[in-house]
C-alpha cells in the first residue's frame, strides 16, 4: 500500500454552450460541488456546443461532425459531467446512434456514453454527495424533458436538495414541457407561449420561492416569463443552490 | 389525402388565443391524461403488454403480404370480397362502385379515420348519395362541415352551447323547434334523428380497428353502438381500412383491445367490441347480405423499410394528442391534416409529402411524452427528428435555419473562431442592455420572437471557460 494520499480522480466539467455563454456563475457552482465531492476538476478549453441544435434541426451531418469532435474532446477522462439532461442525453444516448455506422466513432460514443454523468446523476451515484450548504425554505421542481425522458432524472436532484434542508413541493404537472425546445421557440412562438403560461402558473400554484431545475434553457425560459409577468419567483439550477458557498 | 400546413403558424396563433379551446383542450388533457394513468396503474401487466404489442406489429409489417392474402382468403372463403385500393381515387371508386351496384341512395357510417384521409363523404354526395355520420361527434361536425379534430372525440374543438345551436339550426327544417341546453337533451334528440337514417340506410359503412388474419374477422372498437347499427341494419357492409390493421389471430387481437381503451380513455374496454366475419349466415336474423373490405394503402407501403415503417404500429388510440403540450395549445385543425398530434405528425408527411406538411415535425419540443405514453412504443420524436432530416436534405426548410446551422456547427468545431464570435455576440447583447440591466426586453431579428412574450437574462461580459481559463 502507498504511503501517498489516494490521488483525487479527474472529472472533465462540459459546461453547455448555454451555461459556458449565459450563465458561466452557474459553472463555477458545479465545478465547486464536484471539488467538494471529492474530485479533481478540469475544464477542457476547447468545448464548444454538443451538437443538439443541428441534430434537432435537420442537419443530421452537422451533428455528427460535431458529435466526432466532442467525443475527441471528452475521450481522455474518467468521468464528464454535463449540468443539462439535454446535453448529457445528447452525448449518452444520441451520439451513439448517429454514429451507429461510423466505423471508428462508433465504439468510441458508446465508450464515451457510459462515462457521461448528468450532475445530479453523478453526484448521487457516483459521488453520494452530502451537500455542506443548508438551505432553508421551499422550492418546486421542474422535471426538464430530456433530462427526464432520456435519461431518467427523476429523484437526484430532490434527493440533494432535500439533504442539503430545502423542502420540495411537488407542483401538478412539473413533468410537463415549459416550451423552450431550442429552436422552437423562436419557430412556434405562440404555442411556446401558451406552454410557458401553464408552466409559470404550475409553479406559481405551489406557492415556493424558487423553482429548480438542472436545464438553463428551460430555466432561462422560465425566468423569462416570471420576469415579465413581475411574480416574485426565483429559478435556479440546482448547481446554484447546492454549491458551498465561495471563499473570498 | 388533403393536407395544407402552410397556415400553422398562423391557425396557430389564433388558437391559442380561443377561450373556448383552451377550456376544451384542458379539460381533454387533464381528464384523459389521468384516467389513461389510473388504467395503467390497475393493470400491473400494462407495459409487458406495451412490448408484447409491438412485437406483433413489428412481426406484421415484417409480413405484411402474407398475413393480408391470409385475411382476403379468409374473407373470401366467408363470402365476402376484398377490395385492394393502393390511393385514396382507387378507394374511393371501389366504394362509391359497390354503393351504386346496391342501388343506394343513402349511407349511414360509422366513425373511420381512413374515410376521413380519403375524403369519402364528399366524393359520395358530390356523385347523389346521401352519407351521414352516425357516431354523435362525427354527426355534429358534418353539419358544421368540418373535420374531425381529435381522433376519437373528434367534436372536442366545440362546446354544448355550440352544439346547441348547431342543432337548432339544422334539426329546425325536421320539426325539432327547441333550443336544448342539456347535454343529455342534446344526445336524445341526434339519436332520434339518427334512427330513421338507421332504418333507411342501404349501405352502412365502417372502419375497422384490427383485421384478424387467421378467421377474416373485422373488430369494431367503439361506445356509441352506432356502429353496431350501421353494420347490421343495411343490406351491404363496406369496411375501409388500412392495409396496416391487420393482425395474426384473436388471441393477438386481444392484446390490442386491453391497451386501446386504457390508451384512449382509461378505459378497461369500451362499451362496445363487435368482431363481425363475413356476410350474415342462412338463417341469421339480421346482418348485412353483401359484406366488402376496401383495404386501403395510400403511402403506407412506401414507409415500409424506411426509417418510418415503426408508425405503422399506430392503432389509433389518441394518447399522444391528449398528453402532447402542443396539440393541447393548439387543438386538432391548426395542423391542416385529419392526422394531428404528434402521430399526425409523422404519418402525415409520410401519406402525403414533408412539403406539403413540413410544420408538423418541426412543431415539437421533442418533450418525449407520446413516446412515453405510445401503447406501442412508436419512437414518435426520433421519427419527427428524421422528417427534419429529410425536409433540410430537400432544401424545403427555411434557408436561414440551414445556414445558421451550417455557421453554428462551423464556428463550434473551430472553437478559437466560436470563442470570439460568442463574445462577439454577446458584446452586442450587453449594449442593446446597456451593460446594467440584468435583462433584456427586446432582441433583434429571430431572437424578438423570444423577448415578445417574456425576457431574457443578459449574458455575463465573459464566457466560463474564458474565466476559467484566467484563474488558472
Amino acid at each position: 500500500m502507498s504511503e501517498e494520499k489516494p490521488r483525487r480522480r479527474e472529472v472533465a466539467l462540459f459546461a453547455t454552450c448555454l451555461v459556458d455563454l449565459v450563465r458561466p456563475d452557474i459553472g463555477f457552482d458545479v465545478a465547486r460541488l464536484v471539488l467538494d465531492a471529492g474530485f479533481k476538476v478540469v475544464v477542457p478549453p476547447l468545448q464548444t456546443c454538443c451538437g443538439q441544435p443541428n441534430y434537432n434541426g435537420g442537419d443530421k451531418s452537422g451533428a455528427m461532425a460535431m458529435a466526432r469532435r466532442n467525443i475527441d474532446l471528452l475521450m481522455p477522462y474518467e468521468y464528464v459531467v454535463v449540468p443539462s439532461g439535454s446535453c448529457g442525453g445528447m452525448i449518452a444516448h444520441h451520439y451513439p446512434e448517429l454514429l451507429s455506422g461510423d466505423t471508428v466513432y462508433a465504439g468510441r460514443a458508446r465508450r464515451l456514453a457510459e462515462r457521461v454523468y448528468e450532475l445530479s446523476r453523478f453526484l448521487v451515484d457516483v459521488a453520494d454527495y452530502q451537500p455542506s450548504r443548508r438551505l432553508e425554505g421551499t422550492v418546486t421542481y421542474h422535471d426538464a424533458c430530456a433530462g427526464l425522458r432520456e435519461l431518467g432524472i427523476k429523484s437526484g436532484p430532490r434527493t440533494l436538495l432535500e439533504r442539503a434542508g430545502a423542502q420540495v413541493v411537488e407542483s401538478g404537472q412539473a413533468e410537463a414541457c415549459c416550451g423552450f425546445g431550442g429552436t422552437f421557440c423562436i419557430k412556434y412562438p405562440d404555442i411556446s407561449n401558451a406552454m410557458l403560461e401553464r408552466k409559470v402558473a404550475d409553479i406559481e400554484a405551489t406557492g415556493a420561492a424558487t423553482v429548480v431545475a438542472g436545464e438553463l434553457g428551460c430555466l432561462m425560459n422560465i425566468e423569462g416569463k416570471l420576469h415579465r409577468t413581475g411574480r416574485p419567483i426565483a429559478a435556479r439550477h440546482f448547481a446554484q443552490l447546492l454549491a458551498p458557498e465561495q471563499k473570498s | 389525402m388533403d393536407v395544407d400546413s402552410r397556415k400553422f403558424i398562423e391557425l396557430s396563433a389564433t388558437a391559442v388565443r380561443n377561450e373556448s379551446l383552451k377550456t376544451s383542450m384542458g379539460l381533454l388533457g387533464a381528464g384523459l391524461s389521468m384516467r389513461r394513468a389510473q388504467a395503467k396503474a390497475g393493470l400491473a401487466e400494462f407495459d409487458a403488454l406495451r412490448d408484447e404489442a409491438r412485437d406483433i406489429k413489428n412481426d406484421v409489417l415484417a409480413n405484411l403480404d402474407a398475413y393480408l392474402e391470409a385475411f382476403e382468403a379468409q374473407v373470401t372463403r366467408q363470402g365476402g370480397v376484398v377490395h385492394w385500393a393502393s390511393t385514396d381515387e382507387e378507394a374511393r371508386d371501389a366504394i362509391l362502385a359497390i354503393c351504386r351496384d346496391a342501388d343506394a341512395r343513402t349511407v349511414t357510417k360509422s366513425k373511420s379515420m381512413v374515410t376521413e384521409e380519403i375524403e369519402l363523404v364528399p366524393h359520395l354526395e358530390a356523385h347523389g348519395i346521401t352519407a351521414v355520420e352516425t357516431d354523435l361527434g362525427e354527426y355534429i361536425i358534418q353539419l358544421r362541415r368540418e373535420r374531425p379534430s381529435h381522433i376519437i372525440a373528434p367534436a372536442i374543438h366545440l362546446n354544448k352551447d355550440e352544439v346547441s345551436e348547431t342543432f337548432f339550426e339544422h334539426h329546425r327544417k325536421l320539426g325539432y323547434n327547441e333550443r336544448l341546453t342539456e347535454r343529455a337533451d342534446l344526445v336524445g334528440e341526434a339519436r332520434h334523428v339518427l334512427r330513421d337514417k338507421f332504418l333507411g340506410a342501404d349501405v352502412g359503412i365502417s372502419g375497422a380497428n384490427f383485421l384478424i388474419a387467421e378467421s377474416g374477422t373485422v373488430v369494431l372498437v367503439t361506445n356509441e353502438g352506432n356502429a353496431e347499427l350501421t353494420t347490421s341494419l343495411p343490406k351491404t357492409h363496406i369496411v375501409v381500412t388500412g392495409i396496416e390493421k391487420v393482425v395474426p389471430t384473436f388471441e393477438d387481437a386481444a392484446t390490442f383491445i386491453r391497451l386501446l381503451g386504457r390508451s384512449a380513455a382509461g378505459m378497461e374496454i369500451s362499451q362496445y367490441t363487435s368482431f363481425i366475419t363475413g356476410p350474415a349466415r342462412e338463417g341469421d336474423a339480421d346482418g348485412p347480405r353483401n359484406f366488402h373490405v376496401v383495404l386501403v394503402d395510400n403511402g403506407r407501403s412506401r414507409m415500409i423499410g424506411t426509417e418510418f415503417q415503426d408508425m405503422l404500429r399506430c392503432i389509433r388510440c389518441s394518447a399522444c394528442l391528449n398528453h402532447c403540450p402542443v396539440y393541447l395549445s393548439v387543438g386538432g385543425h391548426a395542423y391542416g391534416s385529419v392526422y394531428n398530434g404528434p402521430m399526425g405528425a409523422v404519418l402525415t408527411p409520410g401519406l402525403s409529402s414533408i412539403g406539403d406538411a413540413g410544420h408538423l415535425p418541426n412543431a415539437s419540443t421533442f418533450c418525449g411524452k407520446c413516446e412515453e405514453v405510445c401503447p406501442v412504443r412508436i419512437p414518435l420524436p426520433r421519427m419527427m427528428r428524421a422528417w427534419r432530416n429529410r425536409e433540410s436534405e430537400a432544401k424545403l426548410n427555411p434557408v436561414g435555419m440551414r445556414w445558421g446551422l451550417r455557421g453554428w456547427q462551423w464556428l463550434a468545431t473551430h472553437p478559437r473562431l466560436y470563442r470570439l464570435a460568442t463574445r462577439l455576440g454577446i458584446g452586442v447583447l450587453r449594449r442593446i442592455a446597456r451593460g446594467d440591466s440584468s435583462y433584456l426586453s427586446h432582441m433583434p431579428l429571430a431572437a424578438g420572437n423570444w423577448t415578445r412574450d417574456r425576457d431574457f437574462p443578459t449574458p455575463s461580459p465573459t464566457s466560463f471557460v474564458a474565466q476559467w481559463e484566467d484563474k488558472l
